[in-house]
């Protein structure tokens, strides 16, 4: 695992502080017709890490890699097999529905509002329940209202909104109790690009303006890009990477690819410092190491073929991810 | 302790009212529903008068008598049913993961699973059970002292903290698996049938399985013949007759227990 944030924050103990964190599950096998085995898995296995008050994290790793079950131990869902877990000063496990007030989650694939009551009556009913101070309430729907662009969407029943008008509907609503903490569960999966924009943006504006700290896990990588500047990756339980998103690409794993279209077509290119990964036609992919410059390479091809056409692609994070997958397998 | 309870049957208030708020809004259908609902029941009551037009009693009690057990029982049925009917929807809400949305507001999970999709038109239940008790109540030739006259609201009380707790404990079986409602179904609906009819006319061990097993009895039964004054076919004591504080309060503690320990075991298990 590689580190490059620093454990503890400049001011004080962390707001979110999580050590040796383990989650294990016991999954039954049926083996024959009676016969059961039960096997232990560990879905979160050991992690460690701390959050500070005002970051924006992303959360990202494979399918049953383990996001979920540690958001479920952050929120206070789920108890945790071992380790030590401190959110905002308190045990989740022990006190989740005092945790409950302090922290705003959504869940990207389902709503928490109610299927048929119309956003303000929702958003009424949370007032209620989380007791928020009734100006407090005013003034942060005033606002959201504006910034999400809910105006004419109020008075509608959430079950006839589009994905993403409920997406910002449900983002407005966790964050109607002043939350310190927003956790965003694949918060822009299924938006069009406008709508992947404009959410991005407003997050990064209770961030700043609120100080708000966000955990978000996705499998956009441009959510990652776009927002934050601390990157954790999960794999099989255990934390493969947690640093800066510059520094996901210093992996030494990441390659930038030209892409040369030739006159005619050719055998494959031969030019010092980059390697051929695919011909199709007159088309050809050069693979060369990131940090090395593209200017000789693309000299070199210029000089020894009949070139119609070049283009330069900057590393992609997934292969960069991929690659820590394959590594931590 | 007592805060939480406070705050949870606030809370509970607070949903229970935006649900009855968002069924307003289908004004009609929940009209239907209401009407509905009475005349189903209705139904029911009026194929144990017709039986009445060849036979004078049933189990040696008389319509008026049995419209009295029968309203007592579908009487508290009804109120539990309306107070929490919908806990049985549990499972269905940990398959969809909604249960986990639940888990993040800060309202006791019993709170938030009682009210849900708290419905109004279950008062045509209640509207059904009560005419009948009333009718017997007119129609019954019963002394009626003061101690008489108590023990009518007395058996509402416990006899519905009997239903809800049977519903509560059938709800915390499906932490244990999903599927479960039909088995809690059998309690609650199932009872109510049973105890709609004098327990005369079931052989003895149904009426031990009813009264010691799964109590089903001290809804109704052993109230009202304490109310019509009749003899108690299993001779008990008769304290049994007053014995459904008692009943409740025990059964009600299990269920309490029970949907604890689901929660408890939801939160390790996360399924």
């Amino acid at each position: 695992m590689v580190s490059m944030s620093s454990t503890t924050g400049p001011s004080g103990p962390a707001l979110i502080q999580v050590e040796d964190l383990t989650r294990t599950f016991t999954v039954r096998r049926r083996i024959g017709r009676v016969r059961r085995t039960f096997e232990e898995v560990r879905a979160v296995d050991g992690i460690s890490f701390d959050i500070d008050r005002g970051e924006m994290v992303g959360y990202i790793g494979p399918n049953g890699a383990g996001k979920s079950t540690t958001i479920k131990m952050l929120t206070g869902i789920l108890v945790p097999s071992s380790g030590r877990l401190s959110v905002a000063g308190v045990d989740p496990s022990r006190s989740r529905m005092e945790l409950t007030r302090r922290i705003g989650v959504v869940f990207g694939q389902r709503t928490t509002l109610w299927w048929d009551l119309p956003l303000r009556d929702s958003f009424d009913v949370l007032r209620r329940i989380y007791r928020t101070d009734p100006a407090r309430h005013r003034a942060n729907l005033v606002e959201f209202t504006e910034l999400l662009e809910l105006g004419d969407l109020l008075d509608t029943p959430v079950r006839q909104l589009s994905l993403g008008q409920r997406m910002r509907g449900d983002i407005a609503a966790a964050l109607l109790h002043d939350p310190e903490i927003l956790y965003l569960d694949e918060p822009t999966i299924g938006l069009d690009v406008v709508s992947k924009g404009r959410l991005r943006s407003f997050l990064r504006r209770i961030n700043q303006e609120r100080d708000v700290t966000l955990l978000l896990t996705t499998h956009d990588l441009q959510d990652i890009e776009q927002l934050c500047s601390r990157v954790m990756v999960i794999d099989h339980g255990a934390l493969v990477y947690d640093g800066s998103l510059a520094g996901l690409h210093d992996q030494g794993t990441s390659v930038r690819t030209l892409i040369v279209d030739l006159v005619d077509e050719a055998g494959p290119i031969e030019v010092a410092g980059a390697t051929v990964r695919k011909v199709e036609g007159p088309r050809q992919w050069l693979s060369f190491p990131a940090d090395a410059s593209a200017a000789p390479i693309v000299a070199a091809v210029a000089a020894a073929y009949d070139v119609a056409d070049l283009s330069l692609q900057e590393p992609a994070i997934e292969d960069v991810i991929h690659t820590l997958y394959t590594q931590s397998r | 302790m007592v805060d939480r309870a406070l705050w949870g049957m606030r809370a509970y208030g607070v949903l229970a009212w935006m649900w009855i708020r968002v069924s307003m809004t289908y004004r009609a259908s929940f009209v239907m529903l209401t009407l509905g609902q009475f005349l189903i029941t209705g139904l029911d009551f009026l194929a144990i008068s017709v039986m009445f037009a060849t036979v004078d009693a049933l189990g040696g009690f008389s319509l008026a008598e049995v419209a009295f057990l029968y309203g007592g029982a579908g009487l508290c049925l009804g109120l539990a049913d309306l107070i929490l009917g919908n806990i049985e929807r549990l499972g269905q809400k940990i398959r969809l993961g909604t249960f986990d949305a639940m888990m993040i507001r800060p309202v006791p999970l019993f709170a938030q699973m009682a009210s849900d999709a708290f419905a109004l038109r279950r008062l045509g239940r209640i509207t059904q059970a009560t005419v009948v008790l009333v009718w017997s109540l007119v129609v019954l030739d019963v002394d009626w002292t003061l101690g008489r006259a108590l023990t009518v609201p007395y058996l509402v009380v416990f006899g519905t903290a009997i239903f809800v707790s049977f519903f509560t404990l059938g709800a915390a079986f499906q932490f244990w698996t999903t599927d479960g409602s039909e088995a809690a179904n059998a309690f609650t609906y199932g009872g109510n049938t049973l105890a709609q009819y004098p327990l005369t006319i079931y052989p003895t061990e149904v009426v031990k399985a009813l009264t010691f097993i799964v109590p089903i009895a001290f809804v109704n039964w052993y109230p009202s013949l304490y109310i019509l004054g009749r003899p108690d076919p299993l001779g008990l004591p008769a304290a049994t007759r007053f014995a459904s504080p008692v009943a409740a309060l025990a059964l009600g503690a299990l269920a309490a227990w029970a949907w604890r320990s689901g929660v408890r075991r939801y939160r390790s298990t996360g399924s």
